[in-house]
C-alpha cells in the first residue's frame, strides 16, 4: 500500500525539510524587517511613517503569489539580481525567502503596532518623563512590552508564513506542495493518501506551533 | 498499491489488446475509405478543436482570433471535412490535458503540438504526421558557447523549460543531466531570462522556439542552436479507433502537402525566425 | 494608546532639525535604491518602452487577455464566498453547542482546513475531479480552486461566526432564554440575524484574502484568472515584458483590494457609532491570519479589530 513511499523515489522528508528551512529563515527576516517597519510607523519623522504605510498597504494588497513569481522572473531572470547561491535551485531558494519576508514583515508590523497600542500611556509618558528619546522610548520600554503581548498574534502569522511557503513551488523550489503535486500525477490511483501524507505533515507543522507559542503567551503576557 | 498496479497492468495489456484488434480490423476499412474520396462517411456541421493558447508561431490566443501553423492547420483539414471556418471552436489543449479531452469527447480532434508516441497510441488514435519537429535550444543572438551536443555536459549550463514537459525530462535523462533545470509554468516565463543572459537557453521543439524567436518583439533577439535532439512527428489527435475520421484526416493532410498550402504555413508562421522548410513528412499513421 | 504623539515629545527646535536630516538621509536611501534598481533595469534594457506599451498603451491588451482574467478572478472569488459562508457559519455554530458530540467533530474538521495550505486543497481538488467525476476540462480548474478556496475559508469564517456570536452582548442571549425562547430559536431568531451585520467587516476582509489566493490557481492549476491571463498577454508580446505585466497585475489587485479593504473599514467605522445596533463588531483585522490551534475569541477579538 505504501510503497511509493520509497525515499528513493520521492524524498518526503527531504521536501518538508525545505518548508521549514524556507519556513525559519523567512520568520526570522520577517521579525526584523517587520520590527523596523514598525519603527518607521510610528516614528516622528513623517517621510518615514508615509514610507512604512505606502509599503504595508502595497505589499500587503499584493498576491503573495505575484510577489514570488516576480522575485524569480524579474530579480533573477531579467535583472540578475540574486542574494546567495551558485545554482539555479539555491537562487530561487534565497529569492523566495526575500518574498515571503517582504509579505510576511506587513502582517508582523501591524500585529506589533496593535501590540504598542495595548501598552498604557504612562509607560511612554514616564519615559518622556526621565527625559529619553523616541529610540529610547521605543526600544527600551514600549516595544519590549508590546513583543510581549503580541506572542499570539505573531505565532498566528508564523503559522500562516509556514503554509504560505507552498506558494514557493510556483518557480521550482522543491518544497512540501511541489512534491506533492509530482505525486498526484504520477501516483493517480493513490492521490487520497497522498494528499493525507501531506496535510497530516502540516497539521504537524503547525499545530504544536500553535499550541506551544499559546503556551508561551500566556507564560511572557504583562499582567495588568 | 501493489494490488492496483497489478490492476494497471492488466488495464494495460487489456488495451493493447483492444488496440491490434483495432488495427486488425481497420485494415479493410483504410482501402474503402481512400475509394471514398473527400471525407467519405465523416461530416461534420461544426468542429471543436483543440489547439494551444500560448505558443506564438503554432498556436496563440491573439487579440484577432487565433493564430499559427497548428491553427493554419486545423483550418485547412476543417476546410476539407465540409466545415466552414466560422463553424470552428478552437478551445485550449494544455500538455497534460490532451488525452483527456479526446477520450472525453470534449474536442473532434486535437492540432495541438502533439507528438505521437507508443505511450499516447494507447489512449487516442493519431493521423498523420503532418510535421516532424526536433527538440532544440533557444539561445540569445549573442550567445557563441552552445554550438554541439557536448556543449551541454556542464554543470554550469542554465536551462529552461515547462514543469513536467517531454523536452524537461529529456533535459534530465539524456541530453544534459548534469545541467541546472530552472522549470516554470509555461516556455513564454523562461524567455526574459535567456534574453537577459541569466538562463543560456530555453529548450524544446524548434517550432515553439522559432514561434517565439519570430515574434514582432524578438526581431533579432533570439536564434536556434540547431541541434536536432530528437525527432518529434506531430500527428493530430483523435478519439481512439476512429479509423473513418483518421483516413479523413490523412487525406486533408496529403492533400495539404500536395497543393502547396503546408510549405506556405510553414513559410508564414515559422519563416521569420530562419527557419528553413523542411521535407513533407510521410503519413505513418494509416489503419 | 494614540500612537504618534504618546511616544515622542513635540518636537522643539534641535528636534525639528533633526528630524529634517532624518528625512533627508532618509530620502537619499530611497532615492540611492531606487536608482539602483533603474539602473538595473536599465542595463537589462528594462526602461525600453516597446517593453511597457502592450502593457500600458495597448487596449486590446486589456479587452483580450486582463479584463477577462479580472473577471474570471471575480467569478472564483464570490463563488467561493458565497459557497463558504452557509458552510461556515454551520460549523461556526457547531463548535458551540452545547452538545460534545456535535463540538468536536466540527472543531477537527475547522481546525483540519485551517491548518492545512490551501495550495494543497487546490491541487488535490484538481486531481480527485480529474479521477472522479466528469466535470468538464474547461471549467475544473475553477471547480478546483472554488473547492480549495471554500474548504479553507469556510473554516475560517466559522470562527467569525463565533467571534460574531460571542461579540454580542449577553443580555441578548438572557433577554431571549426570559421570553421562553428554546436555544434553536435563540440562535436562528436573535444571535445569527445580529451577528451577521456585526461581521460584515469581517467578510469583506476575508475577500480580500480570498481574491490574493485566487492567483496561486491561475500559478498552479492554469486557471485562467488575472495572473495566468497577464502571462498569455506577455507571451503574446514576444514574452519579454514581464516587468510591465507584473506591474500592471499588481496594480489592478491593489486597486481591487484596497478598494474592498477599505469597505471593510468604513463598514466597521459606520457600524461602531450606529446607536440601533448593540455595537458588537467583528473587525477587519481577525481575519487576516488565523493559525489553527487559537481561537482569537472573546475579549481579543474588538481590539484585534482596531489594529
Amino acid at each position: 500500500m505504501f510503497d511509493f513511499l520509497d525515499p528513493q523515489e520521492y524524498d518526503l522528508l527531504g521536501a518538508f525539510w525545505v518548508t521549514v528551512q524556507l519556513t525559519v529563515y523567512s520568520a526570522i527576516g520577517s521579525l526584523i524587517w517587520g520590527t523596523i517597519l514598525v519603527g518607521m510607523r510610528v516614528s516622528p519623522v513623517p517621510m518615514m511613517r508615509g514610507f512604512a504605510s505606502a509599503y504595508i498597504t502595497l505589499v500587503r494588497n499584493t498576491p503573495l503569489t505575484v510577489i514570488i513569481v516576480a522575485c524569480s522572473l524579474v530579480l533573477k531572470d531579467t535583472l540578475g539580481f540574486t542574494i546567495a547561491g551558485e545554482t539555479v535551485e539555491d537562487q530561487n531558494f534565497w529569492l523566495a525567502i526575500l518574498g515571503f519576508v517582504a509579505y510576511t514583515s506587513t502582517f508582523v508590523c501591524e500585529s506589533l503596532r496593535a501590540g504598542i497600542n495595548t501598552v498604557p500611556v504612562g509607560q511612554a509618558e514616564a519615559a518622556r518623563a526621565l527625559g529619553l528619546g523616541f529610540n529610547q522610548v521605543l526600544g527600551i520600554v514600549v516595544l519590549p512590552q508590546a513583543f510581549r503581548s503580541v506572542v499570539a498574534p505573531l505565532s498566528s502569522v508564523l503559522i500562516a508564513l509556514t503554509k504560505n511557503t507552498t506558494v514557493a513551488s510556483a518557480i521550482g523550489v522543491a518544497e512540501a506542495a511541489w512534491l506533492m503535486k509530482e505525486m498526484t500525477e504520477n501516483e493517480s490511483d493513490a492521490i487520497l493518501l497522498v494528499f493525507a501524507i501531506f496535510a497530516l505533515g502540516f497539521v504537524v507543522l503547525t499545530l504544536p506551533t500553535g499550541l506551544l507559542l499559546g503556551w508561551v503567551s500566556r507564560k511572557v503576557a504583562v499582567k495588568r | 498499491m501493489r494490488f492496483s498496479r497489478v490492476l494497471r497492468a492488466g488495464a494495460v495489456a487489456a488495451a493493447a489488446t483492444l488496440a491490434l484488434a483495432a488495427c486488425g480490423g481497420g485494415g479493410d476499412d483504410s482501402g474503402s475509405g481512400d475509394g471514398g474520396g473527400d471525407g467519405g462517411g465523416v461530416s461534420f456541421d461544426n468542429l471543436v478543436i483543440g489547439i494551444k493558447f500560448d505558443q506564438p508561431g503554432v498556436g496563440q490566443k491573439t487579440p484577432d482570433g487565433y493564430a499559427g501553423f497548428d491553427v493554419d492547420v486545423a483550418k485547412y483539414v476543417a476546410k476539407e471535412l465540409g466545415v466552414d471556418e466560422s463553424k470552428i471552436e478552437f478551445i485550449e489543449a494544455k500538455s497534460p490535458d490532451r488525452e483527456q479531452l479526446i477520450k472525453r469527447g470534449d474536442v473532434d480532434f486535437i492540432v495541438a503540438s502533439y507528438s505521437i508516441s507508443d505511450k499516447r497510441k494507447e489512449e487516442v488514435t493519431f493521423a498523420g504526421p503532418y510535421f516532424v519537429a526536433h527538440q532544440d535550444l533557444l539561445l540569445s543572438a549573442d550567445n557563441t558557447s552552445i554550438a554541439s551536443e557536448e556543449d551541454l555536459k556542464s554543470s554550469a549550463l542554465k536551462l529552461c523549460s515547462v514543469t513536467g514537459s517531454t523536452s524537461a525530462q529529456n533535459v534530465r535523462d539524456d541530453f544534459a543531466p548534469q545541467a541546472q533545470l530552472q522549470e516554470y509554468s509555461s516556455y513564454s516565463q523562461c524567455l526574459t531570462g535567456v534574453e537577459s543572459g541569466q538562463l543560456d537557453a530555453l529548450t524544446t521543439d524548434d517550432t515553439i522556439l522559432a514561434g517565439y524567436a519570430a515574434q514582432p518583439a524578438n526581431q533579432g533577439k533570439f536564434k536556434l542552436a540547431g541541434l536536432n535532439l530528437s525527432d518529434e512527428f506531430y500527428g493530430i489527435g483523435l478519439e481512439k479507433g476512429n479509423t473513418e475520421l483518421q483516413s479523413a484526416i490523412n487525406d486533408a493532410i496529403k492533400k495539404m502537402i500536395d497543393d502547396g498550402s503546408w510549405a506556405k504555413f510553414v513559410e508564414s508562421n515559422l519563416g521569420p525566425a530562419g527557419y528553413e522548410t523542411p521535407e513533407a513528412p510521410e503519413i505513418t499513421e494509416t489503419s | 494608546m494614540s500612537a504618534p504623539s504618546v511616544l515622542y515629545d513635540q518636537p522643539g527646535p534641535r528636534a525639528k532639525q533633526r528630524n529634517i536630516i532624518y528625512t533627508v538621509l532618509f530620502v537619499a536611501v530611497l532615492a540611492g535604491v531606487l536608482w539602483w534598481a533603474l539602473d538595473l533595469m536599465n542595463d537589462a534594457g528594462q526602461l525600453e518602452w516597446v517593453k511597457w506599451e502592450p502593457f500600458f498603451a495597448d487596449g486590446t491588451t486589456w479587452t483580450t487577455y486582463l479584463l477577462p482574467g479580472l473577471q474570471a478572478t471575480a467569478i472564483a472569488a464570490g463563488l467561493a464566498m458565497v459557497i463558504a459562508l452557509p458552510i461556515g457559519a454551520f460549523f461556526g455554530i457547531a463548535r458551540m453547542s452545547d452538545h460534545r458530540a456535535v463540538r468536536a467533530p466540527a472543531g477537527i474538521v475547522v481546525e483540519f482546513f485551517r491548518a492545512v495550505p490551501v495550495l494543497l486543497l487546490m491541487v488535490f481538488a484538481n486531481e480527485a475531479y480529474a479521477l472522479f467525476t466528469d466535470i468538464e476540462r474547461d471549467v475544473r480548474p475553477l471547480y478546483a480552486v472554488v473547492t480549495g478556496l471554500v474548504l479553507y475559508n469556510a473554516s475560517v469564517l466559522a470562527e467569525v461566526v463565533r467571534a460574531g456570536i460571542l461579540a454580542l452582548p449577553k443580555g441578548q442571549t438572557e433577554a431571549a432564554l426570559a421570553v421562553g425562547m428554546r436555544k434553536g430559536q435563540l440562535m436562528t431568531n436573535v444571535l445569527l440575524p445580529q451577528s451577521v451585520t456585526a461581521m460584515l467587516p469581517a467578510i469583506v476582509s476575508q475577500l480580500v484574502v480570498i481574491v490574493k489566493d485566487t492567483a496561486l490557481g491561475g500559478a498552479i492549476l492554469g486557471y485562467a484568472e488575472l495572473l495566468n491571463e497577464s502571462g498569455a498577454a506577455n507571451s503574446n508580446a514576444g514574452g519579454t515584458s514581464t516587468i510591465a505585466q507584473l506591474t500592471a497585475v499588481a496594480i489592478v489587485y491593489i486597486i481591487v483590494n484596497a478598494a474592498l479593504t477599505w469597505l471593510a473599514s468604513w463598514l466597521e467605522r459606520r457600524m461602531r457609532r450606529s446607536k440601533k445596533s448593540t455595537g458588537a463588531v467583528v473587525g477587519g483585522g481577525m481575519v487576516e491570519e488565523q493559525a489553527p490551534g487559537m481561537h482569537l475569541t472573546g475579549g481579543r477579538s474588538g481590539e484585534s479589530g482596531s489594529a
